[in-house]
């Protein structure tokens, strides 16, 4: 370990240290303060005069004066199994005033790319007991599927919820998880936390809390130390994990003020030109691989400046992950939880996790209708107040009804409410059958007679004439 | 070979001292000789890319200079293949390694150990040149491997039989020097393969998705650019085309994209079978993956490995096409690159450079004739991501400057499942006219003709939309109604297509062309119709609407022709 004297500037986050010998990139460095405290930091650039060290951490305090230690590692963090149930702060130190847990391993928290061809598609159907997630936008194991959100919209509680209802059909396994905060307020991480204990569910949680008043720079480090703990649970003890890293808006604008005080070339709107790398860095830490029993499920959650989803962080975020799940305020307005809005979001992975054997045989072609339906049915709402109601055909009108009573009905849900997959595409059928059936042309016809004739009962028989062959 | 020191490491950039490397040479940075390249010179210190992670390496550690540029290597046992960005296997490097990728990982290109069965096409004392023929190897059931002579000379020596890729298989003389032959040789990247000439693309690569091969045909040898904002259905349409195009090859590049998406490829195109040979897709497959996670440098590396690979199966006489998804991500790593450079940035902090690389690459397709003789092409296929959707970046706009199809993804349509997301409005094609003959030899007399007909309907389509939005559908005359009618039969019943579905996934130009004669034929039965007085409303509720929306899942064309003489005799029953 050496130990030097001699920095020469200091700048935001960043201290520059000369003189320095044998000090490699990504080292991490121990600045000691002169009332003996002591902050992490890391190399981010060296040559043979200066090292530039990152602190993690305030820079108050620090003068031309403090001691730089270089301790030769990289960042590395201690793990075990024993963390499950514990609270630990954004840089991995226990907070919950228990004793550090022992690790049986210590890991490079910046983790190793995952080999492409080692890779199993993901393709397990996780029930998440909310219709426009299981129904539409279907989450498998392994995926890394974001919630697009706003500013004072509910995704807490729908990331709770998530996390509480969240199963494989068929297996009794439920799932751990790692929670990490990067820059939420104190009362945001309570709820998480109230939750956590009062469901059961903290016993087989491990969370990590950067707080809004904890450094920015910590939150750099907060998901990475989140992760490799998710992906030592994973792959190395055989567990089905889900991550939850709530705000990555947060991660992003720290992202920003380090590159800002490093005098980088900013890219769109001042974010540095590699985020993209970055965040991927983060969010392709997921997924199944092969000959590992565990698997590792992400959802981030990240909240659009403005409810601008074409902002940079929203934008680069939908760029590198497998779909998201948009929020809106126009939903929510209306009262409806959880407002999720079925248009804008996607599941990429959808298709390899639903149909014959793993959800329901018409899942698919449910999905394609309803969006398709739901689709029209907000263009005519547009339309309808231009023109009014009164002018729009008979055909329409149904699809108007239909867009408010899907609203009602199968967006809308209870907090509590853990719906199965069946009553999810029943409750589908039962507003599909509100709509002229000629209209259903994504639909196949055997479906219909199966799962949608019950709700038919009472209707005019000779409108089904012609599809009766 | 001089040893330099380390100056300086920045990210993925190292400075190094006194290796007396040229610009472009690979070079081995640090004790476990991490691969770079020399990108800059400036007095004696080279500025080199490092295509890994850099964590760990500092000052004083030891680099050299190979001498030689970056290259790959090329010969049997490329197809079926999944490089990274500098063509390292990585299945091999996940069963040395595990399935995490290790620093310093290396592996051969080509299986040292394999043994080809050679075929020799040439005989002792023949004169070759660069490019001959040499003679042939069996790859895959699909693809006959024509070694390919580096060299030019006298064959002083050559054997049929069983080798591996190292092994010799003869001699070659050239004013008194004596050169070994091998199956493979190597090529570096950034240099473009030599041809003869090229022609002008006058041949359709079929695509088997309706909306491309009928409205924004591609051309063998042609450019098409697909930009959209994400969720729009980029990767699909490439992994469409890759799947169903009749490419002889196809080189399909993850360039800063998902893992997963490879994987789904690794795993889904064995198992998928050509719909013209019957055989695995992956038999003329190569995959390049370099996922966002990957280092930097090496994605941009990626696309101009991809592109050597596809010259190099161009230059056997094949039809390849490349896809490389994304092109906005290369274009980040040179961002990324230039900005720890610390080069003057031009627009949107990207290199002035841009453009030049862009319209590089992208010159690098065409169908030519190649030095043995015969006709091949490279097809290229960009995906770009626009940030925000929005095409005024730079990116997009240098590359429309330069590609012929322009395929616009379009979020609006993503959004209510019309997929593939392709706008007709705003995509175009500029190999359609060439096409015309093309056309009616392959397809029909006319099919041009209908798929400009259909054209003019969706535009009029269009602008009657307008109005409806101010006054409602029901204040248009009966004329207009049909249109209204017939180009939502367009978008909904042609345009549209299931990646997904077993059948629609793939639709033959015959299937297409009989598909769009239905769609007339209604148009103008039912403007007939109109005139006898007949009202709009009927002939919207016919029966055989429903059976126009179910052609595009029937497999048998002639059931699908079938559908015009039942139509017919629904119109003639519709009373006014």
């Amino acid at each position: 370990m050496k130990e030097y004297k001699s920095i020469n500037q200091i700048a935001g986050p960043l201290v520059f240290v000369e003189d320095v010998e044998g000090v490699s990139y990504g080292e991490i460095v121990e600045v000691v303060l002169d009332s003996g405290e002591k902050r992490k930091g890391q190399v981010l650039d060296v040559s043979e005069k200066v090292a530039v060290v990152q602190v993690f951490g305030p820079t108050e305090g620090i003068s031309t004066g403090s001691a730089v230690r270089f301790l030769g590692e990289t960042m590395k963090i201690g793990l075990s199994e024993d963390m499950l149930g514990r609270v630990f702060s954004g840089l991995g130190v226990p907070i919950d005033h228990a004793p550090a847990p022992v690790p049986e391993e210590r890991l490079d928290v910046n983790g190793l790319p995952i080999n492409p061809a080692s890779r199993e598609p993901p393709s397990d159907f996780i029930q998440t007991g909310i219709s426009t997630i299981d129904g539409m936008n279907t989450l498998v194991r392994g995926q890394k599927l974001p919630i697009f959100s706003g500013a004072g919209l509910p995704h807490n509680k729908l990331a709770v919820q998530i996390a509480r209802q969240a199963k494989v059909l068929g297996e009794n396994e439920q799932f751990v998880v790692v929670f990490a905060a990067i820059g939420i307020t104190h009362e945001e991480a309570h709820f998480f936390i109230r939750d956590f204990e009062r469901t059961g569910a903290l016993e087989r949680a491990v969370l990590f809390l950067n707080l809004a008043n904890d450094p920015s720079v910590e939150r750099l480090m907060t998901p990475r130390i989140a992760l490799t703990t998710a992906e030592y649970l994973a792959f190395e003890k055989d567990m089905h994990v889900l991550t939850i890293l709530t705000d990555l808006t947060n991660y992003a604008e720290a992202l920003r003020e380090v590159s800002a005080a490093r005098n980088e070339v900013p890219g769109r709107r001042g974010y540095p030109g590699y985020m993209y790398t970055d965040l991927a860095s983060l969010y392709e830490r997921a997924g199944r691989v092969a000959g590992k029993k565990g698997t590792l499920t992400q959802i981030p959650i990240l909240t659009m400046p403005g409810d601008d989803k074409t902002h940079p962080i929203p934008d680069l975020t939908g760029y590198i992950t497998e779909g998201q799940i948009v929020l809106s305020r126009d939903l929510d307005r209306k009262g409806i939880y959880p407002p999720v809005d079925p248009l804008p979001s996607l599941s990429r992975l959808m298709s390899s996790g639903i149909g014959e054997g793993k959800t329901r045989e018409d899942h698919s072609r449910v999905s394609d209708q309803l969006y398709a339906a739901y689709a029209n049915g907000r263009d005519l709402r547009a339309l309808s107040a231009v023109v009014g109601e009164e002018a729009l055909s008979s055909t329409d009108r149904k699809y108007l009804q239909f867009a408010d009573a899907f609203e009602q009905r199968f967006i809308q849900q209870g907090y509590h409410e853990d719906r199965s997959i069946e009553q999810t595409l029943d409750i589908g059928w039962e507003l599909l059958a509100m709509l002229p059936e000629r209209e259903l042309k994504k639909v196949k016809k055997e479906h219909i007679e199966k799962y949608m004739r019950r709700f038919q009962k009472g209707k005019n028989e000779a409108k089904d004439k012609h599809s009766k062959e | 070979m001089r040893k330099g020191k380390i100056v300086r490491v920045s990210g993925p950039v190292v400075y190094a001292k006194g290796i007396n490397a040229s610009m472009y040479d690979v070079v081995r940075v640090g004790e476990e000789e991490l691969i770079g390249e020399v990108i800059k010179i400036v007095g004696n210190v080279a500025v080199v890319q490092v295509y890994e992670d850099t964590t760990g390496l500092k000052p004083g550690d030891p680099v050299y200079s190979t001498g030689k540029a970056l290259s790959v290597h090329l010969g049997p046992g490329i197809l079926k293949s999944i490089y990274d960005g500098i063509q390292r296997p990585l299945d091999e490097i996940a069963a040395q390694h595990g399935v995490f990728i290790a620093r310093g990982a290396s592996a051969t290109p080509l299986d040292q150990k394999k043994k080809w069965s050679f075929e020799a096409k040439v005989k002792k004392g023949d004169r070759v040149s660069i490019g001959s023929v040499l003679g042939v190897v069996k790859e895959t059931e699909l693809i006959t491997h024509r070694i390919i002579s580096p060299y030019e000379g006298t064959i002083k020596d050559i054997k049929s039989g069983d080798y591996t890729v190292e092994d010799v298989i003869g001699e070659i003389e050239d004013k008194g020097v004596k050169k070994d032959l091998k199956l493979a040789h190597y090529w570096p990247v950034r240099k473009a393969r030599p041809f003869v000439e090229k022609y002008p693309p006058h041949v359709l690569l079929t695509t088997g998705m309706r909306v491309i091969d009928t409205f924004f045909p591609i051309a063998k040898g042609g450019t098409a650019a697909i930009p959209g904002p994400f969720g729009s259905g980029k990767t699909v349409t490439q992994q469409s085309l890759a799947k169903w195009s009749d490419a002889d090859i196809v080189v399909y590049i993850g360039c800063g994209e998902r893992g997963n998406e490879m994987t789904e490829v690794l795993h889904e195109f064995p198992e998928l079978d050509d719909p013209r040979s019957g055989k695995p897709l992956m038999e003329r497959t190569v995959l390049i993956a370099n996922t966002s996670n990957m280092p930097v440098a090496a994605r941009e590396a990626s696309i101009y490995t991809g592109i050597t690979l596809a010259e190099y199966y161009r230059d056997m006489g094949y039809n390849v096409a490349l896809m490389a998804d994304s092109t906005s991500r290369w274009a980040e790593a040179l961002r990324e690159i230039g900005g720890r450079l610390e080069e003057m940035p031009g627009e949107e902090g990207y290199p002035a450079y841009l453009a030049r690389k862009l319209a590089e690459f992208y010159e690098r397709a065409g169908r030519v004739k190649t030095l043995s003789g015969e006709d091949g092409s490279v097809t290229i296929i960009g995906a770009v991501s626009p940030p925000g959707g929005d095409l005024s970046e730079p990116v997009s706009q240098n590359t429309l400057r330069v590609v012929k199809v322009f395929l616009a993804l379009d979020a609006s349509l993503a959004q209510r499942r019309h997929f593939p997301a392709i706008n007709w409005l705003n995509s175009y094609s500029l190999y359609k006219e060439g096409m015309q003959e093309w056309f009616a030899e392959n397809v029909s007399s006319s099919f041009y003709d209908k798929s400009e007909r259909a054209m003019e309907l969706l535009q009029r389509e269009a602008e009657l939309q307008e109005i409806v939005q101010l006054v409602g559908p029901d204040a248009l005359p009966d004329r207009e109604q049909l249109i209204l009618i017939v180009a939502r039969m367009l978008r909904e019943d042609y345009l549209q297509q299931n990646a997904f579905h077993e059948v629609d996934m793939y639709c033959a130009l015959q299937k297409g062309d009989a598909m769009l004669d239905n769609i007339l034929s209604f148009y103008h039965l039912g403007l007939e119709a109109l005139k006898r007085g007949v009202e709009v409303k009927k002939i919207n509720d016919m029966n055989v609407v429903e059976s126009i929306g179910r052609m595009k899942y029937e497999k048998d064309v002639e059931k699908i022709k079938a559908i015009k003489a039942e139509m017919a005799k629904e119109f003639s029953n519709l009373e006014a």
